[in-house]
């Protein structure tokens, strides 16, 4: 084989895995509250300027700098769900989305209007891998992995801890969580926090890889769609798994075309699939 | 313990009761009876916090519980039992059991709590990885007095216990609120099957469209001809 | 009855009078404004023909995008007259609803499927234009071969002429909003809207309602969106295709208010206005800070009017309800 083409099979893979992670946690969104959050590439990218501002410019290091970024989206994770969400939690989920999908356009707009357009770098230079003839940037692996911590951090929360059996339970059930003694409001308080958080994570990951700018969310929030789509919205197995599809198709796209054609290939793929399995990859 | 004056509630424009009282003192077994649409589970759900009253006072150890949300009238210590159930059907028997011990104070004693619950069910102990939807309608009601016993409740709630189950299963049922009255919990259930909750509670009021038309012993209600006519005429 | 008749027609009369003077009394930069808020407020109404009955499309900058880039292509590269040019790209955007519609409707995608698939999609169109940069110039945009005036290439430098074309054109636009909303499918659209499997049930042909619809819609945003790349003779896929202008154009529906006709033309007159003054008191230095203020003025009006400014006046002027 290629030796080129195995490296962008592997690159997929590692894409896929930060891919998996935002897939996670818009679906725990999802199926907790029942809100798709369209601005979450936003919230992200929120988190890749406060990375870039406290350790490209106030010169925090790394580590701690990405650690308060991921507190920062939560709490942004949570005002989001106060501000915006609660008040329209009973109308129609068309307001919903077009709530949120203002918050996007507000988001990229702040950030235009706050920071400009230009494309910003931290500046980091890790290195890059050989393996054989093969070159893997270490950012990506060390992305990949800890996506892969944070899923599996996900999965241990949900099923071990209280608070996540809550939050599968009213996923099934709203009505009847208070009669177990739970707070509804509380629940998603902190479901907004805890995909807040992801999103922080993602954007540590991936401010390690790419400049940020304001309209970055768009690189990787219609992909985002897709998967849970494909995967099936709320479906947090099903996304995973389509985020490593959708990854892998991005990847040999951008191998043997161009990065804009590969998006559309997937797009093309997403739409091709939905007219012969519309149940989603992991029908039941 | 528990004390309604003069509730009434429905869902919008409808009313569903009017003006209801009735009291339960500590360790009784009290029953509401009644046909079909006489608003016996509103009731409940007034109770347990999941609807909200149009007026009247709900108090419970001296406790005003009006207009409480569901789940701090669950920290008062009265826990509901829903009609059909209503368990997590994706989640494990285990998972429904912590989910009902949610409450802090439940969570302390959560092993001790699990261990004498699996005591009174044993066949839960058996099936306590199974997801929930895949058991028997007799097993989810197990479950679903499980759940609620796991928050340490003072008062348990009953809404039609025996909806939708086999005879038989029935029975079991009732024996199972014998059990749990012999724990020494006080037990409110809302029944259709006249018979079988005659025979377990103390006490019973009948409710009919939405209001209080009788109340008295098991003993008495047994031999009312009111009672007869209400299953019937209606 | 003649009274109630004359009473309605009257106030229409004059603004239709006062529409069509405007042209003789007004300089070129009121023009400039005039037709792009009939232009805009054309391609917004014709989303909310889709977005009333809960058709919640982010997706519509795909279809402005289609058509605004296919007639100026065609005539830049095969000499096509946009009078050809136009209709193929309306097709073009028909054929990409159908494409997108059937299996969506098919498969009962609806709500939040629906919003993200079409949101994608507008991006993947914003992606295919600029992957194509060789023949479509990618983000610098591209012009259409400028002729001076010519009514075979639909050029015309002055003002006037476009004018006429846009607002005979909204006109149309109104006109089909109304024939929607009293025709025979707009009973079946609400009851789709409000539930489906109940719509289905008894009889209504949920998909080809729906997708004639999403084909009406999308026919006349493209439609919309040659018009307003004739016009400027400049298109660039972040202004006319896109996240950006899909939610811009939902935004504007929303805030003039997507169940009454001249709702989204009120939302049309927001969206230029406020630019053009944010434009002339603080000059070119708060790049995006109108973006800045829709965006959040969506979510305002989304969470305390979501019937849109033109919806609050309709209350304010609508007589008590009857009791009963």
């Amino acid at each position: 084989m290629d030796i080129f083409l195995l490296e962008a099979i592997i690159n997929g893979i590692l894409l896929g895995g930060v891919l998996a992670l935002l897939a996670l946690g818009l679906n725990l969104i999802f199926g907790v509250i029942d809100v798709v959050w369209i601005c979450y590439a936003e919230l992200v990218m929120c988190g890749m300027y406060m990375i870039f501002w406290l350790h490209g410019f106030f010169g925090w290091p790394i580590l701690i700098a990405s650690f308060a970024a991921i507190l920062g989206v939560a709490g942004l994770g949570m005002l989001l769900h106060l501000l915006v969400i609660s008040p329209i939690l009973g109308s129609a989920p068309i307001n919903q989305l077009l709530a949120t999908g203002g918050m996007l356009f507000f988001l990229q707009s702040l950030a235009t209007l706050l920071f400009g357009t230009d494309f910003r770098n931290i500046g980091l230079r890790l290195p890059i891998i050989e393996f054989g003839d093969i070159f893997i940037s270490y950012s990506r692996l060390l992305a990949f992995g800890a996506a892969l911590i944070g899923a599996v951090a996900l999965y241990l929360f949900l099923s071990r801890t209280y608070l996540g059996i809550a939050m599968r339970a009213i996923a099934q059930d709203r009505e009847v969580m208070g009669l177990m003694g739970v707070d509804q409001r509380r629940i998603y308080l902190i479901t907004s926090a805890v995909g807040g958080a992801l999103a922080g994570l993602a954007a540590c990951l991936l401010v390690l890889q790419y400049d940020v700018h304001p309209f970055i969310g768009l690189s990787f929030g219609p992909i985002t769609f897709m998967i849970c789509v494909l995967g099936g919205l709320g479906n947090m197995i099903g996304g995973f798994v389509a985020a490593f599809v959708m990854s892998q198709i991005i990847a040999i796209g951008g191998y043997y075309f161009s990065i804009e054609i590969s998006y559309v290939l997937a797009f093309v793929f997403f739409i091709v699939l939905m007219f012969i399995r519309p149940q989603g990859l992991l029908a039941r | 313990m528990l004390s309604l004056r003069s509730v009434s509630a429905g869902y919008g424009s409808f009313r569903a009761l009017f003006d209801v009282s009735l009291e339960v003192a500590p360790g009784e077994a009290i029953g509401v009876v009644g046909p079909n649409g006489a608003g016996k589970s509103t009731l409940m759900r007034v109770i347990s916090g999941m609807l909200r009253s149009f007026s009247g006072e709900l108090a419970f150890e001296g406790r005003s519980l009006t207009h409480l949300p569901a789940y701090r009238i669950v920290e008062a210590g009265i826990a509901h039992v829903p009609e059909h159930r209503r368990l997590f059907s994706k989640l494990t028997v285990e998972e429904n059991l912590r989910i009902g011990a949610f409450l802090p104070q439940a969570r302390r004693n959560y092993a001790e709590r699990s261990e004498w619950v699996y005591a009174l069910f044993p066949r839960l102990l058996e099936r306590r990885r199974q997801l929930a939807g895949t058991l028997s309608g007799g097993e989810q009601q197990m479950v679903a007095i499980g759940r609620a016993l796991m928050s340490k409740p003072k008062m348990l709630l009953m809404d039609e216990p025996s909806a939708g189950l086999a005879p038989l299963v029935v029975n079991q049922v009732f024996n199972l609120v014998r059990r749990i009255r012999e724990e020494g919990f006080t037990v409110l259930i809302v029944e259709q099957n006249l018979q079988q909750v005659l025979e377990v509670v103390d006490r019973a009021y009948l409710l009919e469209v939405g209001r209080i038309r009788l109340s008295g012993s098991a003993a008495e209600l047994k031999t009312n001809p009111m009672i007869q006519q209400a299953y019937m005429g209606l | 009855m003649m009274h109630e008749a004359n009473r309605r027609i009257a106030p229409l009369i004059l603004a239709a009078f006062g529409l069509a003077v405007v042209p003789f009394v007004t300089s070129d930069y009121v023009l400039h404004i005039a037709i792009q808020i009939l232009l805009w407020g054309f391609v917004y109404t014709a989303w909310s023909l889709m977005g009333k009955f809960g058709l919640v499309s982010l997706g519509h900058g795909a279809f402005l995008g289609i058509g605004a880039y296919v007639s100026p292509l065609l005539w830049n590269y095969a000499g096509l007259t946009p009078w050809l040019g136009i209709p193929i790209g309306v097709l073009m955007a028909v054929l990409l609803a159908l494409i997108i519609g059937y299996p969506c409707f098919r498969l009962r995608v609806i709500g939040h499927y629906f919003a993200l698939v079409t949101l994608a999609l507008s991006q993947v169109a914003l992606l295919t234009i600029v992957a194509a940069r060789d023949i479509t110039g990618g983000s610098l945009g591209m012009t259409p071969r400028a002729v001076g005036h010519s009514w075979y290439a639909l050029q015309f430098p002055e003002k006037p002429y476009f004018y006429a074309i846009a607002l005979v054109v909204w006109v149309f636009g109104i006109g089909v909003w109304h024939f929607v909303d009293l025709g025979t499918g707009r009973a079946a659209l609400d009851a789709i809207a409000e539930d489906e499997g109940a719509a289905a049930a008894i009889g209504i042909n949920v998909m080809r309602e729906k997708l004639r619809v999403t084909v009406a819609s999308a026919a006349l945003t493209a439609f919309g969106g040659a018009l307003l790349s004739q016009y400027f003779m400049y298109v660039n896929p972040d202004t006319l295709s896109g996240i950006g202008v899909s939610l811009q154009i939902v935004f504007a529906a929303i805030a003039g208010g997507m169940y009454s006709a001249f709702g989204p033309t009120a939302g049309g007159l927001f969206t230029i206005a406020l630019p053009e003054i944010l434009r002339i008191s603080m000059g070119t230095n708060f790049v995006g800070a109108a973006n800045t203020i829709y965006g959040a003025l969506l979510v305002i009006f989304i969470i305390f009017m979501p019937r849109g400014i033109i919806g609050l006046v309709e209350r304010r002027l609508a007589a008590p309800p009857a009791r009963i």
